[in-house]
Protein backbone atom coordinates (compact mmCIF):
# COMPACT_ATOMS: atom_id res chain seq x y z
CA UNK A 1 0.00 0.00 0.00
CA UNK A 2 1.28 3.55 -0.37
CA UNK A 3 -0.09 7.00 0.20
CA UNK A 4 -0.40 9.32 -2.45
CA UNK A 5 0.19 13.21 -0.80
CA UNK A 6 -0.47 16.04 -3.67
CA UNK A 7 0.51 19.54 -3.08
CA UNK A 8 -1.77 21.49 -5.09
CA UNK A 9 -3.35 25.15 -6.40
CA UNK A 10 -6.21 25.49 -3.90
CA UNK A 11 -8.40 26.40 -6.84
CA UNK A 12 -7.49 22.99 -8.74
CA UNK A 13 -8.62 21.18 -5.85
CA UNK A 14 -12.36 20.26 -7.75
CA UNK A 15 -10.50 19.27 -11.13
CA UNK A 16 -8.91 16.82 -9.22
CA UNK A 17 -11.28 15.91 -7.01
CA UNK A 18 -13.59 15.18 -9.99
CA UNK A 19 -10.80 13.26 -12.55
CA UNK A 20 -10.09 11.08 -9.48
CA UNK A 21 -13.64 9.84 -8.56
CA UNK A 22 -13.91 9.57 -12.08
CA UNK A 23 -11.15 6.82 -12.31
CA UNK A 24 -12.71 5.42 -9.03
CA UNK A 25 -10.63 6.90 -5.90
CA UNK A 26 -13.49 6.59 -3.49
CA UNK A 27 -11.70 8.53 -0.69
CA UNK A 28 -9.49 11.52 0.47
CA UNK A 29 -8.01 13.56 3.17
CA UNK A 30 -7.24 17.36 2.49
CA UNK A 31 -6.11 19.74 4.45
CA UNK A 32 -5.49 23.34 3.90
CA UNK A 33 -1.52 24.08 3.87
CA UNK A 34 0.58 27.21 3.56
CA UNK A 35 4.29 26.75 1.70
CA UNK A 36 7.15 27.56 -0.34
CA UNK A 37 9.10 26.13 -3.07
CA UNK A 38 10.43 28.26 -5.92
CA UNK A 39 7.13 29.64 -6.66
CA UNK A 40 7.80 33.58 -4.90
CA UNK A 41 5.05 34.90 -2.62
CA UNK A 42 3.15 37.92 -2.16
CA UNK A 43 3.49 41.53 -0.97
CA UNK A 44 0.56 43.10 1.24
CA UNK A 45 0.31 46.41 2.00
CA UNK A 46 -1.21 47.73 5.32
CA UNK A 47 -1.50 51.45 6.15
CA UNK A 48 1.65 51.94 3.96
CA UNK A 49 3.64 49.18 5.47
CA UNK A 50 4.67 46.52 3.22
CA UNK A 51 4.67 43.03 3.98
CA UNK A 52 6.11 40.02 1.85
CA UNK A 53 4.07 37.00 2.57
CA UNK A 54 6.31 34.12 2.00
CA UNK A 55 4.06 31.34 2.35
CA UNK A 56 1.32 30.70 -0.47
CA UNK A 57 -1.94 28.77 0.41
CA UNK A 58 -2.09 25.17 -1.04
CA UNK A 59 -4.59 22.60 -0.19
CA UNK A 60 -2.71 19.15 0.50
CA UNK A 61 -4.27 16.02 -0.50
CA UNK A 62 -3.53 12.72 1.06
CA UNK A 63 -4.84 9.54 -0.50
CA UNK A 64 -4.10 5.79 0.17
CA UNK A 65 -4.07 3.77 -2.45
CA UNK A 66 -3.38 -0.04 -3.35
CA UNK A 67 0.53 -0.28 -4.97
CA UNK A 68 -1.37 -1.24 -8.23
CA UNK A 69 -3.35 1.85 -8.80
CA UNK A 70 -0.21 4.37 -7.70
CA UNK A 71 0.61 4.87 -10.79
CA UNK A 72 -2.77 5.97 -12.48
CA UNK A 73 -3.49 8.50 -9.71
CA UNK A 74 -0.39 10.06 -10.13
CA UNK A 75 -0.93 10.69 -13.66
CA UNK A 76 -4.36 11.73 -13.19
CA UNK A 77 -3.41 14.01 -10.37
CA UNK A 78 -0.38 15.21 -12.46
CA UNK A 79 -2.86 16.55 -15.57
CA UNK A 80 -5.71 17.83 -13.53
CA UNK A 81 -3.79 19.87 -11.49
CA UNK A 82 -1.39 20.95 -14.20
CA UNK A 83 -1.51 24.91 -14.77
CA UNK A 84 1.47 24.67 -16.57
CA UNK A 85 3.09 27.81 -13.94
CA UNK A 86 5.57 27.82 -11.61
CA UNK A 87 4.00 26.63 -8.04
CA UNK A 88 1.54 23.76 -9.24
CA UNK A 89 3.14 21.46 -6.79
CA UNK A 90 4.49 18.52 -5.92
CA UNK A 91 3.13 14.57 -5.32
CA UNK A 92 4.82 12.30 -2.62
CA UNK A 93 4.38 8.69 -2.61
CA UNK A 94 5.33 6.57 0.47
CA UNK A 95 4.99 3.27 1.52
CA UNK A 96 2.60 2.37 3.90
CA UNK A 97 2.69 -0.28 6.60
CA UNK A 98 -1.00 -0.74 7.78
CA UNK A 99 -4.66 0.54 7.34
CA UNK A 100 -7.09 -0.38 9.65
CA UNK A 101 -10.58 0.41 9.37
CA UNK A 102 -11.84 1.40 13.17
CA UNK A 103 -15.99 0.58 12.64
CA UNK A 104 -14.78 -3.21 11.45
CA UNK A 105 -11.43 -3.55 12.63
CA UNK A 106 -10.34 -4.69 9.11
CA UNK A 107 -6.69 -4.65 8.26
CA UNK A 108 -4.88 -4.32 4.93
CA UNK A 109 -6.31 -3.19 1.40
CA UNK A 110 -9.63 -4.47 2.68
CA UNK A 111 -9.70 -1.47 4.75
CA UNK A 112 -8.93 1.32 2.30
CA UNK B 1 -35.90 74.76 27.60
CA UNK B 2 -36.55 73.40 24.20
CA UNK B 3 -38.09 69.93 23.66
CA UNK B 4 -36.43 69.98 20.04
CA UNK B 5 -33.09 70.56 21.82
CA UNK B 6 -33.59 67.83 24.36
CA UNK B 7 -34.55 65.48 21.63
CA UNK B 8 -31.62 66.21 19.13
CA UNK B 9 -29.43 65.95 22.60
CA UNK B 10 -30.42 62.92 23.75
CA UNK B 11 -30.11 61.08 20.44
CA UNK B 12 -26.36 62.31 19.81
CA UNK B 13 -25.21 61.44 23.09
CA UNK B 14 -26.35 57.82 22.42
CA UNK B 15 -24.84 58.27 18.56
CA UNK B 16 -21.55 59.39 20.63
CA UNK B 17 -21.94 56.80 23.22
CA UNK B 18 -21.60 53.76 19.81
CA UNK B 19 -18.47 55.59 18.45
CA UNK B 20 -16.46 53.53 21.32
CA UNK B 21 -17.53 50.14 20.69
CA UNK B 22 -17.05 51.43 17.25
CA UNK B 23 -13.66 51.94 18.12
CA UNK B 24 -13.07 48.77 19.83
CA UNK B 25 -13.70 46.90 16.39
CA UNK B 26 -11.91 49.60 14.34
CA UNK B 27 -8.68 48.45 16.50
CA UNK B 28 -9.81 45.22 17.40
CA UNK B 29 -9.03 44.00 13.70
CA UNK B 30 -5.69 46.01 13.58
CA UNK B 31 -4.09 43.64 15.37
CA UNK B 32 -3.16 40.14 15.78
CA UNK B 33 -5.51 37.57 16.73
CA UNK B 34 -4.23 36.53 19.74
CA UNK B 35 -4.65 40.28 20.67
CA UNK B 36 -7.99 41.16 19.64
CA UNK B 37 -10.18 40.88 22.88
CA UNK B 38 -7.75 42.78 24.69
CA UNK B 39 -7.60 45.37 22.03
CA UNK B 40 -11.34 45.70 22.46
CA UNK B 41 -11.48 45.66 25.71
CA UNK B 42 -9.59 48.59 26.18
CA UNK B 43 -11.81 50.46 23.97
CA UNK B 44 -14.99 48.83 25.84
CA UNK B 45 -14.23 49.02 29.32
CA UNK B 46 -13.75 52.80 29.11
CA UNK B 47 -17.03 53.01 28.69
CA UNK B 48 -17.11 51.56 32.64
CA UNK B 49 -14.14 53.42 34.03
CA UNK B 50 -14.80 56.98 32.57
CA UNK B 51 -18.66 56.95 34.00
CA UNK B 52 -17.44 55.96 37.02
CA UNK B 53 -14.72 59.09 37.58
CA UNK B 54 -17.71 61.22 35.52
CA UNK B 55 -19.92 60.90 38.18
CA UNK B 56 -17.90 61.41 41.37
CA UNK B 57 -15.51 63.80 40.01
CA UNK B 58 -14.76 64.21 36.31
CA UNK B 59 -17.41 66.46 35.46
CA UNK B 60 -16.18 68.78 37.87
CA UNK B 61 -12.75 69.24 36.61
CA UNK B 62 -13.88 69.47 33.37
CA UNK B 63 -16.83 72.27 33.98
CA UNK B 64 -17.03 73.36 37.24
CA UNK B 65 -16.66 77.10 38.83
CA UNK B 66 -13.50 78.43 37.16
CA UNK B 67 -9.91 78.04 38.98
CA UNK B 68 -7.36 80.10 37.27
CA UNK B 69 -8.55 79.09 34.17
CA UNK B 70 -6.71 75.94 34.92
CA UNK B 71 -9.56 72.88 36.01
CA UNK B 72 -13.23 73.26 37.37
CA UNK B 73 -13.61 73.96 41.02
CA UNK B 74 -15.07 71.00 43.03
CA UNK B 75 -18.59 72.47 43.16
CA UNK B 76 -19.98 69.44 40.91
CA UNK B 77 -18.30 66.24 42.93
CA UNK B 78 -21.19 63.81 42.73
CA UNK B 79 -23.36 65.77 40.40
CA UNK B 80 -24.25 67.98 42.78
CA UNK B 81 -26.68 70.52 41.88
CA UNK B 82 -26.35 69.12 38.75
CA UNK B 83 -30.19 68.10 38.08
CA UNK B 84 -33.01 68.55 35.54
CA UNK B 85 -32.61 72.40 34.96
CA UNK B 86 -30.41 73.71 32.47
CA UNK B 87 -27.08 74.58 33.40
CA UNK B 88 -24.38 77.41 32.54
CA UNK B 89 -23.40 76.01 29.08
CA UNK B 90 -26.96 76.00 27.97
CA UNK B 91 -30.23 77.14 28.46
CA UNK B 92 -32.36 74.87 26.46
CA UNK B 93 -31.38 71.49 27.91
CA UNK B 94 -31.39 70.36 31.28
CA UNK B 95 -27.84 70.28 32.97
CA UNK B 96 -26.95 66.38 33.15
CA UNK B 97 -27.79 66.45 29.81
CA UNK B 98 -25.05 67.88 28.87
CA UNK B 99 -23.16 66.12 31.46
CA UNK B 100 -24.53 63.10 29.55
CA UNK B 101 -22.88 64.44 26.55
CA UNK B 102 -19.88 65.68 27.53
CA UNK B 103 -19.41 62.29 29.43
CA UNK B 104 -19.28 60.15 25.84
CA UNK B 105 -16.32 62.49 24.67
CA UNK B 106 -14.13 62.03 28.19
CA UNK B 107 -15.22 58.07 27.34
CA UNK B 108 -13.53 57.71 23.88
CA UNK B 109 -10.72 60.04 24.15
CA UNK B 110 -8.75 57.70 26.36
CA UNK B 111 -9.65 54.77 24.44
CA UNK B 112 -8.30 56.23 21.52
CA UNK B 113 -4.53 56.42 23.01
CA UNK B 114 -4.73 52.32 23.78
CA UNK B 115 -4.15 52.34 19.80
CA UNK B 116 -0.85 53.26 20.51
CA UNK B 117 0.47 51.00 23.48
CA UNK B 118 -1.57 47.92 21.56
CA UNK B 119 -0.45 43.98 21.94
CA UNK B 120 1.90 44.99 24.62
CA UNK B 121 0.58 46.77 27.80
CA UNK B 122 -0.35 44.65 31.21
CA UNK B 123 -4.42 45.23 31.61
CA UNK B 124 -3.25 46.59 35.31
CA UNK B 125 -1.36 49.33 33.98
CA UNK B 126 -3.70 50.24 31.19
CA UNK B 127 -6.22 50.64 34.03
CA UNK B 128 -4.06 52.95 36.17
CA UNK B 129 -2.90 55.08 33.25
CA UNK B 130 -6.84 55.22 31.96
CA UNK B 131 -7.93 56.91 35.12
CA UNK B 132 -4.76 58.82 35.86
CA UNK B 133 -4.28 60.47 32.38
CA UNK B 134 -8.08 60.92 32.06
CA UNK B 135 -7.88 62.79 35.24
CA UNK B 136 -4.98 64.89 35.33
CA UNK B 137 -4.46 65.54 31.25
CA UNK B 138 -8.30 65.03 29.86
CA UNK B 139 -9.94 66.73 32.54
CA UNK B 140 -8.41 69.87 33.11
CA UNK B 141 -7.24 70.37 28.92
CA UNK B 142 -11.42 69.81 28.42
CA UNK B 143 -11.63 72.31 30.88
CA UNK B 144 -9.44 75.12 28.91
CA UNK B 145 -11.49 74.95 25.93
CA UNK B 146 -15.11 74.41 26.88
CA UNK B 147 -15.67 74.41 30.89
CA UNK B 148 -14.50 78.40 30.29
CA UNK B 149 -10.48 77.88 31.01
CA UNK B 150 -7.99 80.27 29.62
CA UNK B 151 -7.76 78.90 26.53
CA UNK B 152 -11.44 79.31 25.31
CA UNK B 153 -11.27 82.78 26.77
CA UNK B 154 -8.94 83.59 24.37
CA UNK B 155 -11.13 82.86 21.25
CA UNK B 156 -9.39 79.25 20.54
CA UNK B 157 -12.17 77.65 18.10
CA UNK B 158 -12.67 74.35 18.78
CA UNK B 159 -16.24 73.15 18.18
CA UNK B 160 -16.21 69.28 18.98
CA UNK B 161 -12.92 68.43 20.13
CA UNK B 162 -9.77 69.04 17.57
CA UNK B 163 -7.70 69.85 20.07
CA UNK B 164 -9.23 68.66 22.95
CA UNK B 165 -9.60 64.99 22.04
CA UNK B 166 -7.63 64.41 18.94
CA UNK B 167 -4.32 66.29 19.59
CA UNK B 168 -4.62 65.77 23.16
CA UNK B 169 -5.34 61.93 22.99
CA UNK B 170 -2.37 61.94 19.57
CA UNK B 171 0.13 63.45 21.59
CA UNK B 172 -0.44 61.24 24.51
CA UNK B 173 -0.35 57.99 22.58
CA UNK B 174 3.48 59.30 21.24
CA UNK B 175 4.62 59.35 24.33
CA UNK B 176 2.97 55.81 24.78
CA UNK B 177 5.15 54.42 22.01
CA UNK B 178 8.03 55.81 23.08
CA UNK B 179 8.00 55.13 26.19
CA UNK B 180 7.03 51.66 26.10
CA UNK B 181 9.15 50.89 23.14
CA UNK B 182 8.00 48.40 20.06
CA UNK B 183 6.37 45.14 20.32
CA UNK B 184 8.30 41.88 20.27
CA UNK B 185 9.52 41.37 16.42
CA UNK B 186 8.43 44.64 15.57
CA UNK B 187 10.13 45.77 12.11
CA UNK B 188 11.30 41.89 11.60
CA UNK B 189 8.14 39.68 12.00
CA UNK B 190 4.66 40.92 9.65
CA UNK B 191 3.08 41.45 12.01
CA UNK B 192 -0.54 42.63 10.20
CA UNK B 193 -4.03 42.99 10.65
CA UNK B 194 -5.81 39.94 11.16
CA UNK B 195 -9.56 41.04 10.49
CA UNK B 196 -9.83 44.04 8.00
CA UNK B 197 -13.66 43.92 7.57
CA UNK B 198 -13.93 44.12 11.24
CA UNK B 199 -12.03 47.34 11.06
CA UNK B 200 -13.84 48.49 8.31
CA UNK B 201 -17.23 47.73 10.07
CA UNK B 202 -15.60 50.11 13.32
CA UNK B 203 -14.58 52.80 11.10
CA UNK B 204 -18.64 52.88 9.59
CA UNK B 205 -19.86 53.37 13.04
CA UNK B 206 -17.29 55.73 13.88
CA UNK B 207 -18.51 57.76 10.68
CA UNK B 208 -22.21 57.05 12.03
CA UNK B 209 -21.30 57.99 15.78
CA UNK B 210 -19.46 61.33 14.24
CA UNK B 211 -22.52 63.15 13.00
CA UNK B 212 -24.20 63.19 17.30
CA UNK B 213 -19.83 63.84 17.57
CA UNK B 214 -19.86 67.39 15.74
CA UNK B 215 -23.54 68.13 15.27
CA UNK B 216 -24.48 67.58 18.58
CA UNK B 217 -21.62 70.15 19.58
CA UNK B 218 -23.90 72.72 18.52
CA UNK B 219 -25.98 71.60 21.84
CA UNK B 220 -29.07 72.51 19.84
CA UNK B 221 -31.19 71.27 17.23
CA UNK B 222 -30.45 74.15 15.18
CA UNK B 223 -28.92 75.92 11.97
CA UNK B 224 -25.43 75.17 13.00
CA UNK B 225 -25.92 71.48 13.79
CA UNK B 226 -27.14 71.18 10.38
CA UNK B 227 -24.08 73.01 8.91
CA UNK B 228 -21.99 70.59 11.26
CA UNK B 229 -23.69 67.44 10.33
CA UNK B 230 -23.25 68.14 6.19
CA UNK B 231 -19.41 69.40 6.81
CA UNK B 232 -19.20 66.16 8.86
CA UNK B 233 -20.07 63.67 5.78
CA UNK B 234 -17.90 66.09 3.19
CA UNK B 235 -14.72 65.90 5.24
CA UNK B 236 -15.32 62.30 5.53
CA UNK B 237 -16.04 61.09 2.33
CA UNK B 238 -13.16 63.46 0.88
CA UNK B 239 -10.63 62.12 3.31
CA UNK B 240 -11.25 58.47 2.28
CA UNK B 241 -10.88 59.54 -1.20
CA UNK B 242 -7.62 61.66 -0.80
CA UNK B 243 -5.83 58.84 1.43
CA UNK B 244 -6.57 55.85 -1.35
CA UNK B 245 -5.17 58.31 -3.96
CA UNK B 246 -2.02 59.15 -2.47
CA UNK B 247 -1.02 55.67 -1.81
CA UNK B 248 -2.41 54.51 -5.24
CA UNK B 249 0.32 57.13 -6.58
CA UNK B 250 2.86 56.27 -4.08
CA UNK B 251 2.64 52.65 -3.40
CA UNK B 252 0.47 51.33 -6.48
CA UNK B 253 -2.54 49.92 -4.83
CA UNK B 254 -5.51 51.64 -3.09
CA UNK B 255 -6.53 49.60 -0.18
CA UNK B 256 -9.45 49.46 1.75
CA UNK B 257 -8.19 50.07 5.16
CA UNK B 258 -6.76 52.96 3.72
CA UNK B 259 -10.30 53.93 2.82
CA UNK B 260 -11.42 53.50 6.50
CA UNK B 261 -8.56 55.05 7.60
CA UNK B 262 -8.83 58.32 5.15
CA UNK B 263 -12.23 58.44 6.24
CA UNK B 264 -11.27 58.64 10.19
CA UNK B 265 -8.76 61.37 9.47
CA UNK B 266 -11.24 63.45 7.70
CA UNK B 267 -13.57 63.04 10.46
CA UNK B 268 -11.06 64.16 13.12
CA UNK B 269 -9.80 67.16 10.58
CA UNK B 270 -13.09 68.24 10.25
CA UNK B 271 -13.95 68.18 14.54
CA UNK B 272 -13.03 71.46 15.67
CA UNK B 273 -14.20 73.00 11.93
CA UNK B 274 -17.53 71.59 11.93
CA UNK B 275 -20.12 74.25 13.05
CA UNK B 276 -17.17 77.31 11.75
CA UNK B 277 -16.66 76.28 7.94
CA UNK B 278 -18.87 75.64 4.95
CA UNK B 279 -19.18 72.83 2.46
CA UNK B 280 -15.83 73.73 0.54
CA UNK B 281 -13.56 74.54 3.77
CA UNK B 282 -14.72 71.14 4.50
CA UNK B 283 -13.92 69.64 0.94
CA UNK B 284 -10.26 71.18 1.28
CA UNK B 285 -9.50 70.22 5.38
CA UNK B 286 -11.01 66.43 4.69
CA UNK B 287 -8.82 66.06 1.74
CA UNK B 288 -5.69 67.72 3.41
CA UNK B 289 -6.33 65.21 6.23
CA UNK B 290 -6.54 62.16 4.12
CA UNK B 291 -3.02 62.79 1.96
CA UNK B 292 -1.30 64.29 5.59
CA UNK B 293 -2.38 62.09 7.71
CA UNK B 294 -1.36 59.24 5.10
CA UNK B 295 2.11 60.54 4.77
CA UNK B 296 2.02 60.38 8.33
CA UNK B 297 1.45 57.44 8.99
CA UNK B 298 4.29 56.32 5.87
CA UNK B 299 6.91 58.57 8.13
CA UNK B 300 6.03 56.39 10.92
CA UNK B 301 7.12 53.19 9.30
CA UNK B 302 10.47 54.91 8.45
CA UNK B 303 11.14 56.78 11.84
CA UNK B 304 10.42 53.11 13.25
CA UNK B 305 8.76 54.36 16.90
CA UNK B 306 6.24 51.56 17.46
CA UNK B 307 2.75 53.72 17.43
CA UNK B 308 0.85 50.26 16.79
CA UNK B 309 -2.61 51.74 15.79
CA UNK B 310 -1.66 54.94 14.12
CA UNK B 311 -2.93 56.85 16.76
CA UNK B 312 -0.32 59.76 16.16
CA UNK B 313 -0.38 59.50 12.61
CA UNK B 314 -4.50 60.18 12.06
CA UNK B 315 -5.59 61.83 15.68
CA UNK B 316 -2.52 63.75 16.56
CA UNK B 317 -1.51 65.10 13.05
CA UNK B 318 -5.26 64.79 11.93
CA UNK B 319 -6.17 66.99 15.27
CA UNK B 320 -3.54 69.72 14.41
CA UNK B 321 -4.24 69.85 10.94
CA UNK B 322 -8.06 70.12 11.68
CA UNK B 323 -6.80 73.11 14.44
CA UNK B 324 -5.20 75.30 12.15
CA UNK B 325 -7.42 74.53 9.16
CA UNK B 326 -10.07 76.00 11.95
CA UNK B 327 -8.19 78.97 11.78
CA UNK B 328 -8.11 79.44 7.96
CA UNK B 329 -11.52 78.25 6.93
CA UNK B 330 -13.28 79.91 9.57
CA UNK B 331 -16.05 82.10 8.20
CA UNK B 332 -18.27 84.59 10.35
CA UNK B 333 -21.56 83.53 7.78
CA UNK B 334 -21.41 79.98 9.70
CA UNK B 335 -19.83 80.43 13.42
CA UNK B 336 -19.66 83.89 13.76
CA UNK B 337 -15.44 84.08 13.58
CA UNK B 338 -13.47 84.26 10.62
CA UNK B 339 -10.06 82.99 9.79
CA UNK B 340 -7.45 83.65 7.98
CA UNK B 341 -8.53 83.31 4.57
CA UNK B 342 -11.95 85.69 5.80
CA UNK B 343 -9.35 88.57 6.66
CA UNK B 344 -8.59 87.32 10.54
CA UNK B 345 -5.22 85.88 10.64
CA UNK B 346 -5.17 86.56 14.29
CA UNK B 347 -7.70 83.18 14.93
CA UNK B 348 -5.29 81.71 13.24
CA UNK B 349 -2.41 82.42 15.88
CA UNK B 350 -4.50 81.84 18.71
CA UNK B 351 -5.44 78.24 17.03
CA UNK B 352 -1.59 77.46 16.75
CA UNK B 353 -1.44 78.58 20.43
CA UNK B 354 -4.05 76.19 21.67
CA UNK B 355 -2.25 73.59 19.44
CA UNK B 356 0.91 73.87 20.81
CA UNK B 357 0.30 74.05 24.86
CA UNK B 358 -1.66 71.59 24.49
CA UNK B 359 1.10 68.96 22.92
CA UNK B 360 3.68 70.17 25.15
CA UNK B 361 0.89 69.83 28.41
CA UNK B 362 -0.28 66.68 27.19
CA UNK B 363 3.15 64.56 26.36
CA UNK B 364 5.15 66.42 29.56
CA UNK B 365 2.04 64.78 32.04
CA UNK B 366 1.47 61.73 29.87
CA UNK B 367 5.44 61.02 30.06
CA UNK B 368 5.07 61.59 34.09
CA UNK B 369 2.38 59.00 34.33
CA UNK B 370 4.13 56.60 32.49
CA UNK B 371 7.42 56.71 34.21
CA UNK B 372 5.55 56.26 37.80
CA UNK B 373 3.28 53.36 36.38
CA UNK B 374 6.35 51.96 35.08
CA UNK B 375 8.60 51.95 38.22
CA UNK B 376 5.27 50.69 40.48
CA UNK B 377 3.46 48.06 39.01
CA UNK B 378 5.27 48.22 35.11
CA UNK B 379 3.90 48.83 31.92
CA UNK B 380 4.85 45.53 29.81
CA UNK B 381 3.75 42.45 29.24
CA UNK B 382 6.44 39.75 30.04
CA UNK B 383 7.89 38.82 26.54
CA UNK B 384 6.36 35.52 27.11
CA UNK B 385 3.09 37.08 27.64
CA UNK B 386 3.94 39.37 24.80
CA UNK B 387 3.83 36.14 22.73
CA UNK B 388 1.54 33.72 24.21
CA UNK B 389 -0.90 36.74 23.69
CA UNK B 390 -2.78 39.66 25.63
CA UNK B 391 -5.91 37.49 25.09
CA UNK B 392 -4.71 34.46 27.23
CA UNK B 393 -2.62 36.02 29.25
CA UNK B 394 -4.57 39.60 30.74
CA UNK B 395 -8.11 37.67 30.43
CA UNK B 396 -7.80 33.97 30.37
CA UNK B 397 -9.92 34.06 26.94
CA UNK B 398 -9.87 33.96 23.44
CA UNK B 399 -11.21 35.37 20.60
CA UNK B 400 -12.10 32.36 17.94
CA UNK B 401 -12.14 29.06 19.04
CA UNK B 402 -11.15 28.35 15.46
Amino acid sequence: MKKVEAIIKPFKLDDVKQALNEMGVTGMTISEVKGYGRQKGHKEIYRGAEYVVDFVPKVKLEIILDDSQVDGVVDVIVKSANTGRIGDGKIFVTPVEQVIRVRTGERGTDAI
Amino acid sequence: MNSGDIAWMLAATALVMFMTPGLALFYGGLVRKKNVLATIMHSFISLGIISILWVLYGYSLAFGTDVGGFVGGLNYLGLKGVGLEAGPYSDTIPHILFAAFQLMFAIITPALITGAFAERMKFKAYLIFTIAWTTLVYFPVCHWVWGGGWLGEMGALDFAGGTVIHINSGVAALACALFLGKRLGYGTNAIAPHNVPMTVLGAGILWFGWFGFNAGSALAADESAAMALFVTQIAAGAGAVAWIIGEWLYQGKPTTLGAASGAVAGLVGITPAAGFVGPMGALVIGIGAGIICYFAVVAKNRLGYDDALDVVGIHGIGGLWGALATGLFATAAIGGVDGLFYGNPAQFGVQALGAVVTIIFSFGVTAAILKVIDLTVGLRATPEEENMGLDLSEHSEVGYTW
